[in-house]
């Protein structure tokens, strides 16, 4: 059936703030239906509060409201709008389970609202475990044994007759919460309230453990026609009690055989097909037990996921695009592949890479939580790298993490204790790949490894490889000893040339340069979907070490965005929203827009947005081998975060031009010494403070600036192990913790302001002019990390005076470190006077925030004055505000339950959300308010 | 050097392009035209495929070998491609229900192949070139050498090869008490189509591609089959002769593949050399009857003439399309039992979608 004409104008739910098991790839598929829709001429109005992501962005959506996801809000836009249709598929279950409120309450009936994308009855089906398990068993699919239990007597009875190992799954939860696995009786009780206590209908699954069988995920798509194709099939490389969320993923399935992947392909489409008859995206989880090869059904997501953000970037279809058009009508033939544009939509991906996702954690973040990984879904972020094959894919992933490492181990990070490492393999927690290979590297046998692991012996078998290599190239003293075949053979199995020279015990540039010499240089190979069968018109790259290379640059003009990597605490989603309006600008400005990034979750790597998309590790010696090849005029990095800000130095180094804010001025302001000399010379006050490499020359610092004192490593991200400490005793035991965690870093002491309120202002600057975007006053008071504050914008309390004195230092600053782009300080006032406490020179977390609550393309303006292209004098900037924003963090506390829940200087926020009030009577406001002074007594 | 003792190997093309790689599988030299295929899993059921007979195979999926191989998961009883040209061989594989590793596996039925090339880069050329022969070799680097001997393989347009692969002898498969029978003309017929006739209650005589009419007759078959298989169609008049004549029996008549093209040229509908052809298992098909697509494996370098085809709209209706590039995937003689497919219903490997296609046959053949 072609497009339903009657739909003129939808409703796209968002997701809300990112929570763990639920982040940006929501505001991924949001965005990417967004423009789907208005493709068709579509009229788009778009609720989502959470004002870091692009899909609230006007360039998106025709209407966006930043309001709390109620019904009231849905009924105030139904209201204000006509709207023919909701399309609630694209905001995972945060939107599915508003629409469902909606649909109840018969909002969508009142106002002749047509659902699409969507069946409410599948939905409730696939949610409502025992209903799933006898419709599967129904349809004659297999699932685990289990039963329901909605009283701790049932779940009781139950286990006794299902057995050990068994797991609990509450009903109706976000990415596995309150699940857990149950080894042993002692475990069950607590378990089992847990479950039943976090279930909204008080109702547990009581289910047999398939320990040790294989996952697989199947992504389909369906249209309103019954055509389903599966557009990605995804082997997770941890087994079965693993959360998918948080297992190493790999693509395309490594160890399926054509039997078992047709009866798996067979069996997801008759799921899907016996749910219902909705149009859209569908993801089914199968566990493969690998002795018979029997089948089990885990469970369906009759909607766009995490996985099919994952699956389109690992195969260049865009499920979320296709699944908008289906939703208003369109059949899959109807449609185009987007990647060869002359190909039909109505196709199964062919890959002619693998593709490895690997999920960043958090956990140093939540001091006493359970790193433990099971059914709940820990990880806070994901990176995914592309490769000829699996060890360069999975190397590849492991440079993209951005923890230190420099591939799969050989990088100085290796375990040696044998019990330690075989401890860490049975208790998967976020290093076991790594284990791994210290394992097989000490000798352990593979069997061994399988044993405690359950990992499929091909990915063992793989992991070793590496440590044979290893041994062999050992053997070499010098880089020049190498024969060249063996040194291809290692980069195309993805050691990175850090790697080779610690194994050498050399250093890195000796490696580059005899590689250079070697000329064993990258290659780039497309993402097209058909392993090259048809011509494809879409620049979607990655790097290997083949022979031909497919990534012909042009002779435009061009500049290179760095992107953030993987999300994490502290830094996230935002960036991706600096990343693509940067890209716009420069698209704008004429020049071919480069992006690089891994993070498989953000709309910057969509392969529409940039001119050309290089999805590789934000790692210098990948970035180095891109500019060598594209030659850009620059490279932007103050869109991306710490992560992209970090590689200036390598760039200045070797003088790739930096567009806006030279490497110096950016060095100046991250350097606390220069940084406050700085201040000092500008007459701005600062905290008193010091640094110190050692416990003694930490108390000699502590004793000039005095207590309470503000406990930090240097060069940290989100004010990691920040501590405030009141005494000697104090800060000498924290001091000791940070060197043993962080040998070789320095400690940063700073004089703490007790009880002074903290504010921020971001603003551009172009060299000379300094337009001040936003001041933000936060309402916990300074000792609260900024992330986790809640910032008002405008100030609310601070005096005129503070204001201004704020507003003249920052032009001070931004002058004096030369800015061109962005920058972001922030200040604590106590009593009349003003103090600089750090100066970010690049985007912010609050840039993106700013922008929505004033309704300015700032982010644009900024990239046009880096570029130079423009001054601020050629803007006319006109802030719209509304009352006062709040920017309110989100936290993922119930996550890690044994996690000290209390606020400090260290960052713990997954997620904001934004609000806007009148005035300060606000009620909502005025709770906040009441929680700072709680703080303040504390 | 653990990994790296390799035997280098070599693969010229006939324009002269050339790659260096590694030996995998049997030491040795090997030639024929080389064709590419998509599909992520069933590199076994390929090689065994009849219908890849004297063809070098590149796989574009990034591992071969990962699941090692299965004596049970075969088309046939032996390996038909003539190599194999692949990126990363595996041999390390793992998978408890298999027999042994692809190394192994290759030794033993004697398969020469290459890996460690830009199988992409190979892949864009052949699009881009079309198809042509090639040759494999881990024996003889020198290229002069081997242009010599790659000058004397026969090209694939005009080659007859169906009765190389076809049964010498007749057999039977399936249930003798089942209620249909169906003579099946082999060509190089894959074990799946037998066994997706046998599970539907049919009773199969396989006959040799060469059998004349009368012996397939006296058996007195509810149904006829002509089969899928290696070479050039119009290269087969003994087989063109066989299927005029059962059409003229007004008996069911079911053709798959090379059966689908056999039965064009039955109506005089010629068949034509497509430019790189198409193998794999994502192959999008419309079925035009029922406005119903499916996902198909196919492995074709010849095709149906589409615009014979539609001038004879008259004699014969065209009731599967591709999706893709709008070629002809399936065809009804009009007024007759008679049908076939260009693509491969039984799949093995590839997706089940178009099975309903062996209920269609059975049907016809109820009495």
């Amino acid at each position: 059936m072609p497009k339903d004409t009657s739909i003129r104008s939808v409703l796209i739910i968002g997701s809300g703030p990112i929570v763990i098991g639920q982040a940006c790839e929501f505001d991924y598929s949001g965005s990417q239906a967004s423009r789907s829709l208005r493709e068709e001429g579509i009229e788009v109005s778009l609720i989502n509060d959470n004002p870091a992501t692009i899909m609230t962005d006007p360039v998106t959506a025709d209407h966006v409201y930043l309001l709390p996801l109620t019904v009231e809000s849905i009924i105030r836009i139904l209201e204000e709008r006509q709207i023919d249709a909701v399309l609630p598929t694209m905001g995972g279950q945060t939107a599915l389970n508003l629409a469902i409120e909606a649909d109840k309450q018969g909002v969508w009936a009142k106002y002749n609202i047509r659902m699409i994308g969507v069946d409410i009855d599948a939905i409730e089906l696939t949610e409502n475990r025992e209903a799933f398990r006898q419709h599967m068993i129904h349809i004659g699919l297999k699932v685990a044994p289990s039963r329901i239990a909605n009283s701790f007597l049932e779940g009781k009875e139950a286990a006794q007759e299902i057995g050990y190992p068994l797991v609990i799954r509450p009903s109706y939860t976000l990415g596995g919460s309150g699940g857990a696995f149950v080894h042993k009786a002692e475990e069950f009780d607590a378990a089992l309230r847990r479950g039943l206590s976090m279930s909204p209908t008080h109702e547990v699954l009581v289910e047999k453990a398939v320990l040790g069988w294989k996952e697989f995920e199947l992504e389909l798509l369906r249209d309103a026609a019954d055509n389903v194709v599966i557009i990605c099939t995804v082997e997770n490389l941890d087994p079965m009690g693993i959360h998918t969320g948080d297992s190493i993923t790999v693509a395309p399935a490594m160890t399926l055989s054509d039997t078992a992947y047709q009866r798996m392909r067979d069996e997801a489409i008759q799921a899907m097909r016996s749910l219902g008859n909705f149009a859209g995206g569908c993801n089914i989880q199968f566990a493969l037990d690998p002795e018979t090869e029997d089948l089990i059904v885990i469970e369906i997501n009759p909607r766009v996921s995490r996985s099919s953000a994952l699956a389109s970037k690992a195969t260049g279809y865009p499920i979320a695009k296709i699944a908008a058009k289906l939703a208003i009508g369109y059949n899959l033939d109807e449609l185009k592949n987007q990647i060869t544009k002359t190909t039909s939509a109505y196709f199964e991906p062919s890959l002619d890479y693998v593709i490895v996702k690997m999920p960043r954690w958090n956990f140093e973040k939540f001091i006493g939580s359970d790193h433990t990984l099971g059914l709940q879904m820990k990880s806070v972020g994901e990176v995914m790298a592309i490769g000829r094959n699996f060890l360069e894919a999975l190397q590849k992933a492991c440079q993209s993490l951005e923890n230190g490492r420099m591939g799969l181990g050989a990088d100085m990070k290796e375990w040696i204790k044998t019990s330690d490492i075989l401890e860490r393999l049975e208790q998967a927690s976020e290093d076991r790949i790594f284990r791994i290979k210290d394992a097989l590297r000490l000798g352990v046998p593979e069997k061994t490894i399988h044993k405690l692991t359950k990992i499929d012996p091909w990915f063992i078998r793989q992991i070793k490889q590496l440590v044979k290599l290893e041994d062999d190239l050992m053997k070499y003293n010098v880089p020049d000893d190498i024969p060249e075949p063996f040194f291809r053979y290692l980069k195309e199995v993805g050691y990175s040339d850090a790697q080779i020279a610690w194994l050498m015990r050399i250093e890195e540039q000796h490696v580059t340069a005899y590689r250079k010499k070697l000329g064993i240089r990258r290659t780039y190979k497309m993402v097209d979907t058909c392993a090259c069968e048809f011509e494809a018109k879409t620049p979607y790259f990655y790097s290997t070490f083949d022979k031909e290379n497919e990534s012909i640059p042009s002779n435009k003009r061009k500049v290179v965005v760095l992107g953030s990597g993987p999300n994490r605490i502290g830094q996230g989603i935002e960036f991706d929203y600096c990343c693509v309006h940067g890209l716009l600008a420069l698209k704008e400005m004429g020049y071919e827009a480069i992006m690089v990034n891994c993070n498989p979750e953000t709309v910057s790597t969509d392969f529409d947005v940039a001119d050309k998309l290089y999805f590789e590790p934000v790692f210098w010696e990948h970035l180095e081998e891109i500019l060598e090849l594209e030659k850009p005029e620059g490279v932007i990095v103050q869109l991306g975060g710490q992560t992209a800000l970090k590689l200036a130095k390598q760039l200045h180094e070797r003088n790739i031009p930096i567009i806006g804010t030279d490497f110096p001025s950016m060095d100046l302001a991250e350097d606390r010494g220069a940084f406050s000399d700085l201040l000092k010379e500008l007459e701005i006050p600062y905290p008193e403070y010091g640094v110190a490499s050692n416990a003694d020359e930490a108390l000699e610092v502590a004793r000039k600036t005095g207590y309470p004192a503000l406990v930090r490593p240097s060069y940290v991200l989100g004010g990691q192990r920040m501590r405030i400490v009141i005494n000697d005793t104090e800060l000498e035991r924290h001091v000791l913790t940070i060197f043993k965690h962080m040998p070789d870093n320095r400690v940063l002491i700073d004089h703490f302001l007790d009880r002074a309120k903290e504010a921020e202002i971001d603003a551009i600057c172009d060299g000379e002019q300094v337009h001040i975007m936003g001041i933000m006053e936060h309402i916990e008071p300074a000792g609260i990390h900024s992330g986790d504050s809640s910032a008002v914008l405008p100030t609310y309390s601070l005096s005129v005076e503070a204001v201004n004195t704020m507003v003249e230092y920052a032009e001070k600053i931004a002058r004096a470190l030369n800015i061109k782009g962005l920058i972001n300080i922030q200040f604590a006032i106590k009593g009349d006077k003003v103090y600089v406490i750090e100066a970010n020179p690049r985007a912010s977390r609050t840039t993106p925030f700013i922008a929505k609550a004033y309704r300015v393309p700032y982010l644009q303006i900024a990239t046009k004055v880096m570029l130079g292209t423009h001054k601020l004098k050629d803007f006319d900037i006109q802030p719209r505000p509304r009352g006062f924003a709040i920017k309110v963090p989100i936290f993922s506390f119930d996550k890690f339950p044994n996690v000290d829940k209390n606020l400090g200087p260290e960052m713990k926020s997954t997620g904001e959300a934004i609000r806007y009030i009148r005035d300060i009577s606000d009620p909502f406001f005025r709770e906040l308010d009441r929680q700072r002074n709680m703080y303040l007594t504390r | 050097m653990g990994e790296l003792k390799y035997t280098p190997a070599v693969l010229l093309l006939e324009d002269g392009t050339f790659f260096q790689g590694r030996a995998a599988g049997k030491i040795g030299t090997t030639s024929g035209e080389i064709c590419f295929n998509t599909g992520m899993t069933g590199y076994q059921e390929i090689f065994t495929d009849p219908s890849y007979y004297g063809q070098l195979l590149v796989t574009t999926n990034a591992h071969i070998g990962n699941y090692g191989t299965k004596k049970t998961e075969t088309e046939s009883y032996s390996i038909k491609i003539a190599g194999l040209i692949c990126k990363n061989f595996t041999p390390q594989y793992h998978r408890p229900m298999a027999d042994q590793s692809i190394q192994d596996y290759f030794e033993e039925e004697q398969l020469v192949g290459i890996s460690n090339v830009d199988t992409r880069a190979i892949v864009k050329h052949i699009r881009n070139k079309g198809a042509m022969n090639a040759i494999i070799s881990s024996e003889v680097s020198d290229v002069t050498v081997l242009k010599k001997m790659l000058a004397e393989v026969p090209q694939m347009e005009g080659l007859e090869l169906a009765s190389k692969v076809s049964t010498k002898e007749p057999y039977t498969y399936g249930d003798p008490h089942a209620t249909y029978k169906v003579a099946v003309l082999d060509y190089g017929v894959k074990q799946n189509i037998l066994h997706c006739f046998a599970e539907r209650d049919c009773y199969l005589r396989v006959f040799p591609a060469k059998t004349p009419l009368e012996d397939l007759i006296a058996w007195q078959p509810d149904g006829y089959f002509l089969s899928n298989g290696p070479g050039d169609p119009a290269s087969m008049d003994y087989a063109v002769q066989t299927a005029k004549a059962i059409l003229e029996l007004d008996a069911p008549l079911f053709g798959i593949c090379l059966g689908h093209q056999l039965l064009a040229l039955a109506l005089d509908i010629p068949t034509y050399k497509m430019h790189h052809g198409h193998r794999g298992i994502n192959h999008p098909v419309k079925n035009l009857e029922t406005g119903h697509c499916e996902i198909t494996s196919q492995n074709h370098g010849f095709g149906v003439s589409p615009d014979a085809i539609r001038a004879n709209a008259d004699r014969v209706s065209i009731t599967h399309m591709n999706l893709n590039d709008e070629t002809i995937e399936g065809m009804q003689v009009n007024g007759k039992k008679a049908f076939s497919v260009q693509y491969h219903p039984e799949a093995s490997p590839g997706p089940h979608d178009a099975r309903y296609l062996f209920d269609k046959f059975v049907k016809l053949m109820e009495k």
